[in-house]
């Protein structure tokens, strides 16, 4: 019986350079993740007491992937660079082959999803773009401008009819995956964005991206009330929009904190934090289907997570991690989540006794 | 400088055909070398981005900077950064000074010791100009008298009380001066000191500047240029600064802030060398193109590097032990690389050399005797740390 406040540790497993992604396939039985300066890897789960078997998806890349889709089939797996590739790779056998490589965005590719139904893909990156690809051949079939900064995040509702994207100044809207168009803006969630003039240099955008179940509200994760940009003092966050009654589009123009705060409520945005959370950032975000909302933090003020019921703003439980985590994952049976943690290790919790 | 001396067309012409000049761009809070003049992609250490070819056959620089990239011809890397320091006061007072701190006396700035020996006789212009959005202010003159301190034009604006009051005409201006002048040289001759020299200096070079105003204003550039160098903060002042240099001003410091990335990195530095790249390349090619650089020494320095280990926030620490600074311009050999680091960047490996070096290479390069003294008061002062000297083979 799913229990959060019973959440302990089922696997930890040692790769030894910081983790940046992980994604489990769609059947359970397999983890991939990725992490600096090596292949991403294909972890399979054995039973207890037995060593999983670890491979990696070699080639394609030059440089870190940032994030990876696993095709609903759970035969590929297509990986995102900061070298602004996309890469195919087909995992059905033990050792995973490289299919082909994609020359996708100028600049970082930021994340790439896989629709529900297998046969599209969403990526976002640097060059500001929102890009649909046929998941099969890798075609490009729809290039979709009107971001004005990098874009952090892709999402497709969970019936599949769109995707939303989330940029650094947290502008979300929505597209049109196959007339390849936008359908609207959605709303500004301000509370994700600062410019820090001290530093000079602008900190925000999502961080984590997920959708509740129905597809009614989407939730978007960052770091807000920004006090030291490149320290990364400031709370990690969770903002929930209301799909079916979003706010008009705003200028972003709030500078102080009370200001988004009041933003916000006008919009009809959630936000939520953590009770006495310290700093850092909501690096991942998961609905789970018995009414919660799972975040993971991490930063200076240590790896966490935390569990929102869906009519609250403050997390009913929370647990602390050994280390600062950067991506989280929710298995299909919704039974454990996969944490990418940034000291080298792999960690699987059970979210029940 | 006495009675005021506006630039004339032909000094303007003697100032640029004979004088040097040093243009420092210092990225304040210590830009990471691995993601900017040493990159290590591929290691442990090196991060996500991947190193660029440049004008220079077998250099490489970050990706981060494609337009800097094109300049490297023009310009030589120093690698071997070993300044034993990640206090950012610390290192940006070393850097400046040349001098190990904390120091027993204050120690003039490389601008007030480049207004001291490279201002022409009868220049009317301040010699030591800081452009600044943020970052530290003017450096010091110390002992070498307030007429070398910096001279901020902060956020690109004219220094201050380069304008007249409200209703005091420039011929009302100069009469009161004629009037000041005459009492000055009166006391002067019972009672001159280096004090009344001070003083007498500043308001003169005030008064001069109310006559030079337009210098100061950017927007006299054309459209083109301005389109060049970008609309934004740093391309402002890196317009600002070939203005001046144009002009013939010695020494000339433009800011640029912030790179202390202790969190994400990779993301600020995309940002931030983003915001520096472009107007940079443009400067130097400028300089070129309109002949300065073979006069013009051009560093670009911070107070320290950041660590090669990448923290667990994406971020880098600060880093005093192997780091990369940048130099060009004047006598500097151009398209070198100096020094050399290990392979993940921990380390120097070959010619390891620091602040003193530095400061004593910049003042050689536009043909200061760095290894001399000043004269000051009766007393005697190294113009560089005595127990340092410049870097050879830098110097063409």
């Amino acid at each position: 019986m799913i229990d959060p406040t019973k959440t302990h540790q089922t696997l930890e497993y040692k790769h030894g350079r910081p983790l940046l992604a992980v994604r489990y396939a769609p059947d359970g039985k397999a983890i991939y993740f990725s992490a600096e300066n090596t292949p991403p890897q294909k972890l399979l789960l054995a039973g207890e007491g037995t060593e999983p078997t670890v491979t990696p998806l070699e080639g394609g890349h030059d440089s870190w992937v940032k994030s990876m889709a696993v095709l609903p089939d759970g035969d590929a797996v297509i990986t995102a660079g900061y070298d602004g590739r996309l890469v195919w790779f087909d995992v059905r056998e033990e050792k995973p082959r490289l299919v082909r490589v994609v020359e996708a965005h100028q600049g970082w590719v930021r994340s790439v999803v896989a629709s529900p139904d297998g046969k599209l893909l969403a990526s976002c990156g640097n060059d500001n773009l929102v890009r649909i690809w046929d998941a099969a051949e890798g075609r490009e079939l729809a290039v979709l401008p009107g971001h004005a900064s990098h874009v952090y995040e892709v999402a497709w509702r969970p019936d599949g009819t769109a995707v939303v994207s989330c940029d650094l100044k947290g502008v979300i809207k929505e597209w049109d995956p196959v007339a390849g168009v936008l359908r609207r803006d959605i709303v500004t969630a301000d509370a994700l964005w600062k410019y820090d003039t001290t530093f000079r240099a602008e900190i925000g955008g999502a961080r984590s991206i997920g959708f509740n179940a129905d597809g009614s509200q989407l939730a978007v994760g960052g770091i807000t009330k920004v006090s030291n940009a490149f320290a990364g003092i400031g709370t990690p966050v969770i903002v929930v929009v209301d799909w079916d009654q979003p706010a008009e589009p705003t200028e972003s123009d709030n500078t102080t904190e009370a200001d988004k705060q009041t933003a916000a409520q006008a919009a009809g945005l959630k936000q939520l934090e953590g009770k006495g959370a310290g700093n850092g950032v909501c690096w991942g975000v998961a609905w789970h289907p018995e009414g919660f909302w799972i975040g993971q933090a991490g930063g200076g003020g240590g790896g966490w997570l935390r569990f929102f019921k869906a009519d609250a703003s403050e997390d009913f439980h929370a647990m602390k991690l050994p280390a600062n985590g950067r991506g989280m994952a929710l298995a299909a049976d919704a039974q454990s989540v996969a944490v990418a943690m940034a000291n080298g290790y792999l960690r699987v919790y059970a979210l029940h006794a | 400088m006495c009675g005021g001396l506006a630039a004339t067309p032909a000094l303007a012409e003697a100032v640029k055909r004979g004088s040097k000049r040093v243009l420092v761009v210092f990225l304040h809070g210590g830009v990471s070398q691995l993601e900017s003049w040493d990159p290590k992609p591929g290691t442990d250490t090196g991060g996500p981005f991947r190193a660029i070819p440049t004008s220079v056959p077998g250099t490489h620089i970050s990706e981060l900077l494609p337009h800097t990239a094109k300049q490297m011809h023009r310009l030589s890397i120093i690698r071997s950064l070993d300044t034993k320091n990640g206090d950012h006061g610390r290192g940006q007072r070393e850097m400046i000074s040349g001098r190990d701190q904390p120091a027993p006396l204050d120690y003039p700035s490389l601008g007030a010791v480049v207004a001291k020996t490279s201002t022409p006789a009868g220049f009317s212009l301040p010699g030591h100009i800081l452009i600044r959005g943020a970052g530290t202010g003017p450096g010091s003159a110390a002992y070498l008298g307030p007429q070398f301190a910096g001279v901020a034009m902060n956020d690109g604006k004219p220094p201050e009380y380069t304008a007249r009051p409200d209703g005091l005409t420039g011929e009302d201006d100069r009469r009161r001066a004629a009037l000041r002048s005459r009492f000055n040289d009166r006391f002067a001759g019972r009672r001159r000191t280096a004090d009344t020299d001070a003083y007498t200096f500043s308001y003169d070079q005030a008064l001069d500047l109310l006559d030079q105003r337009e210098v100061f204003d950017v927007t006299k550039e054309s459209v083109r240029d301005h389109d060049r160098y970008g609309s934004h903060e740093f391309g402002q002042h890196c317009l600002l600064a070939r203005r001046l240099l144009e002009r013939g001003v010695p020494f000339v410091q433009v800011n640029h802030s912030n790179y202390d990335t202790h969190f994400e990195n990779f993301d600020f530095h995309i940002e931030q060398l983003g915001e520096f790249d472009r107007p940079f390349a443009t400067l130097v090619n400028d300089l070129t193109e309109r002949g300065l650089l073979e006069d013009t020494l051009v560093c670009v320095m911070s107070e320290f590097g950041r660590t090669p280990r990448i923290n667990d926030r994406y971020g880098r620490d600060h880093w005093g032990t192997s780091w990369s600074i940048v130099m060009g311009g004047a006598g500097v050999q151009s398209g070198g690389i100096i020094g050399r680091t290990n392979a993940d960047g921990t380390a120097v490996e070959d010619r390891a050399v620091d602040h003193g070096h530095v400061f004593h290479t910049i003042l050689q390069a536009i043909g200061v005797d760095s290894l001399g003294d000043f004269h000051v008061a009766g007393r005697d002062h190294p113009i560089a740390d005595p127990a340092k000297g410049p870097i050879d083979e830098l110097l063409a």
